[in-house]
C-alpha cells in the first residue's frame, strides 16, 4: 500500500518539474518585468538597469529558474505588482475562500447525487429513472458559464433568493454568528451551480453499480433469508456501491478547480479563480505564475488522491 | 489460407446492415435524436447561408438612438425592426447572433478536425507499434491531462504577440488532442492483436496500410462518436473562453462574446435580451450535439442499440 503511494508521489515530481519549466518560460515571454510598472517619464533608465542587475534579471535563464523554483518551494512567489503585497499571503487569503466554497459544493454534490443515483438504480427503467437520466444528461451537456449565468439571472436577480456577488455582507463583523451565516448564504448559489454540473458522473456510476448489484448472489442470499428489500438496499447494496463513489473525490476536486475560474468570476466570489482572471487582465505575472503552479500541483494531488482511495477500495489496482 | 480469409472478411461485411443503415435505424427509433439531428443541420446551414447576407460593417455600426432597443421595437431610422432587440451601441442582436454562431461553429469544426487527425495518428501509431514511442506519448498525454489546461490556454492567449484566429485554433488544439489519442490508442492496442492483423502482417502488408486501411475502418464508428462529442466540447470551451475575453479576437465576434454582455449586472438583469438569446443558442446546440453523440454511441455498440 505505502509502496503504491510513494511510487505515485515520485511520478508527480517530473510532472511538476516540467510544468514549472513551462510556466517559467511563459513568464519570461510575458512583456515587461517587475520594474516596468515603476517607469515614469522622469525615471533614469540606468536606475532601472541597476535594479534589474541587482535582482538578477540579467542572469542566464537557468540561474533565474533555479532561484525562482527555490524561492517557490519555500512559499516565496515574490510581490504582486497591482496589489503591492506578498503573493503568498494574497493567494492564501483567496485560497481559504475557494476552499470553503469547494467544501460546500462537494457536500451539496453528494446530497443531490447519492439519492438520485440510488433511486435511478433502484427503480431502473421507470419514469423516475428516465427523469433522472434526463437531468444528468442536461447537466452534463450544459457549459459551466451558461448554467452559472442562468442561475444568477433567475435565482439571483429575477427571484432575488440569493445575493448576486461578494462573499459576505459588509454589515456583519468577522467572528459573529451573522457573519458566518452570511458567508454560507453567499456561497450557496455558486456551490449549487458547481454541484449540479458535477453530479452526472456520480449519478451514472451509482446507478449502474446498483443495477449491477441487484443480480449479484449476495443480494439473492439476503432476500432468501427473508430480509425486506428495503433493508437489502440500505444495508447491503448501498454500502457496496458507495465505496467506489468515494474514489471520485479526487477527480471532483480537479473539476472544481477548473470550474472555479468561471463560477467565481460570474458570481463575483473573491477566490483563486477570480484572482487569476483579474491578474491576467492587469498583467500581474508573479500572481499568475504562482496560481498556475498551485493549480497544477492541486490537480496532480487530486488525481493522486483518487488513485490512493481507489487502491484502498479495490486491491486489484495496487501497483506491485 | 489467405484467399479464405479475405473471402470471410467480405462475407461478414456484406449481408448485415452497413454502418450508415445502423445509424439511420437508431435515429428513426429515437425521435429526440432525430429532431436534434435535423434541427442541428438546419440551424448550421441556416446560419452559414444567412451570414452571407449580413453586412458585418453595417451591423457593427453604432447608432446610439437605438441603445438597448427592446425586442420587437422599431429601428430609429425606420428601416425594419429589431426582432431580438439591440445592445448598448444600438447594434442588432439577431445579426450578431448569426455572425457569432457562424464563427463559433466554424472554429469548433476546425479544432475538432485538427485535434481529431492528430489524436488519431498518434493513438494509432502508439497502439499499433507500442514500445518506446508509446511510452513516450503516454507520458506526454498523462502530463497534459493533469495540468490546468484552461489556465494555460488563457496565459498563452495573453502572451502571444500577434494574436488572431489561426493562432487561437492552434493554442486550443495543442491542449485538446490528448483525449482522442488516448481513446484511439486503447482501441488500436486491442485491435492490433486480432487475427486479421496478424494474418495481414504475415502476408507482408506495409504497417501503415494495416493501420489506416485495415484497423481504422473498424474503429470508424467510435471515431465518429468521439468527434461528435469533441465538437460539442469545443463549442463549449471556445464560447467559454470568448465569454471571459480570452477567446476569439474582438474583430471576430463569437457567441461567447455576445454572452459576455452579461458581465455588466445592469445588462444581465435589465437588458437580458442582449445575452440570453446567445446563451440559449449555445445551450440548445450543446444539448442537440450531445444527444446526437449518444445516439451514435448506441449505434456503435450493438448491445445498446434501440433499433
Amino acid at each position: 500500500m505505502w509502496k503504491t503511494i510513494v511510487r505515485r508521489f515520485l511520478i508527480m515530481i517530473p510532472q511538476l518539474f516540467v510544468l514549472s519549466l513551462i510556466i517559467f518560460m511563459m513568464a519570461k515571454f510575458m512583456p515587461g518585468d517587475p520594474f516596468t510598472g515603476m517607469i515614469t517619464p522622469e525615471t533614469d533608465p540606468t536606475r532601472i538597469e541597476e535594479l534589474r542587475e541587482k535582482h538578477g534579471l540579467n542572469d542566464p535563464w537557468y540561474e533565474q529558474y533555479i532561484r525562482w523554483i527555490g524561492n517557490a518551494a519555500q512559499g516565496d512567489f515574490g510581490m504582486s505588482y497591482t496589489f503591492k503585497r506578498d503573493v503568498g499571503a494574497l493567494i492564501g487569503e483567496r485560497a481559504v475562500n475557494t476552499f470553503w466554497l469547494s467544501l460546500v459544493s462537494v457536500i451539496i454534490l453528494y446530497a443531490i447525487a447519492i439519492p438520485l443515483g440510488v433511486l435511478a438504480g433502484r427503480y431502473h427503467n421507470s419514469w423516475l429513472d428516465r427523469l433522472i437520466i434526463l437531468y444528468s444528461f442536461v447537466s452534463y451537456a450544459i457549459p459551466t458559464f451558461i448554467l452559472a449565468l442562468l442561475f444568477l439571472f433567475f435565482f439571483g436577480y429575477t427571484l432575488g433568493w440569493f445575493p448576486t456577488s461578494g462573499s459576505v455582507d459588509i454589515k456583519y463583523d468577522p467572528g459573529t454568528f451573522g457573519y458566518v451565516m452570511s458567508k454560507i448564504y453567499h456561497m450557496l448559489l455558486p456551490a449549487i451551480t458547481y454541484a449540479v454540473l458535477a453530479t452526472t458522473t456520480v449519478i451514472q456510476y451509482l446507478r449502474s453499480e446498483i443495477i449491477d448489484a441487484k443480480t449479484q448472489d449476495y443480494v439473492r442470499t439476503a432476500r432468501s433469508k427473508g430480509i425486506p428489500m428495503k433493508k437489502v438496499y440500505s444495508r447491503h447494496i448501498f454500502r457496496n456501491s458507495l465505496l467506489p463513489i468515494a474514489a471520485f473525490l479526487g477527480f471532483t476536486i480537479t473539476g472544481l478547480l477548473g470550474g472555479s475560474i468561471f463560477i467565481e468570476t460570474i458570481f463575483g466570489y473573491p477566490g483563486m479563480g477570480q484572482l487569476f482572471i483579474s491578474s491576467i487582465t492587469s498583467r500581474d505575472y508573479s500572481v499568475i505564475t504562482a496560481l498556475v503552479m498551485l493549480y497544477g500541483f492541486l490537480a496532480l494531488l487530486g488525481s493522486l488522491l483518487s488513485d490512493i482511495i481507489m487502491s484502498i477500495v479495490d486491491p486489484r489496482i495496487r501497483i506491485e | 489460407m489467405s484467399i479464405e480469409l479475405t473471402e470471410n472478411k467480405e462475407l461478414t461485411v456484406s449481408p448485415p446492415p452497413t454502418g450508415w443503415q445502423v445509424i439511420w435505424r437508431e435515429f428513426k427509433k429515437d425521435k429526440v435524436a432525430m429532431v436534434s439531428l435535423v434541427g442541428l443541420i438546419v440551424v448550421i446551414f441556416g446560419v452559414f447561408i444567412w451570414a452571407l447576407f449580413i453586412d458585418q460593417d453595417a451591423l457593427m455600426k453604432i447608432s446610439l438612438r437605438d441603445k438597448y432597443a427592446a425586442p420587437g421595437s422599431e429601428n430609429y431610422s425606420g428601416l425594419g425592426s429589431y426582432i431580438l432587440g439591440a445592445d448598448q451601441g444600438g447594434r442588432d442582436i439577431l445579426g450578431q447572433l448569426i455572425i457569432g454562431a457562424k464563427n463559433s461553429i466554424s472554429i469548433a469544426i476546425a479544432i475538432t478536425f485538427i485535434t481529431g487527425i492528430f489524436g488519431i495518428v498518434v493513438g494509432m501509431v502508439c497502439g499499433y507499434f507500442g514500445g518506446w514511442i508509446d511510452s513516450m506519448f503516454m507520458r506526454i498525454i498523462d502530463f497534459f491531462i493533469t495540468i490546468p489546461s484552461m489556465m494555460l490556454i488563457i496565459v498563452f492567449v495573453t502572451i502571444v504577440p500577434k494574436y488572431d484566429v489561426p493562432v487561437f485554433i492552434m493554442i486550443m488544439s495543442i491542449f485538446l488532442w490528448t483525449g482522442t489519442a488516448r481513446l484511439v490508442r486503447s482501441k488500436a492496442l486491442s485491435e492490433s492483436r486480432r487475427d486479421y492483423v496478424n494474418a495481414s502482417k504475415t502476408l507482408g502488408t506495409n504497417d501503415f496500410i494495416i493501420i489506416f486501411k485495415e484497423i481504422m475502418p473498424n474503429l470508424s464508428s467510435i471515431l465518429i462518436v468521439e468527434m461528435t462529442l469533441n465538437f460539442a466540447g469545443n463549442v463549449g470551451i471556445e464560447t467559454g473562453l470568448s465569454y471571459l475575453g480570452f477567446g476569439l479576437p474582438p474583430s471576430t465576434p463569437s457567441l461567447g462574446t455576445l454572452v459576455s454582455y452579461a458581465n455588466n449586472p445592469l445588462v444581465l438583469y435589465e437588458y437580458w435580451w442582449c445575452w440570453l438569446p446567445a446563451a440559449i443558442f449555445i445551450l440548445l446546440m450543446m444539448l442537440a450535439i450531445n444527444y446526437i453523440g449518444q445516439a451514435l454511441r448506441r449505434a456503435a455498440d450493438a448491445k445498446q442499440r434501440l433499433g
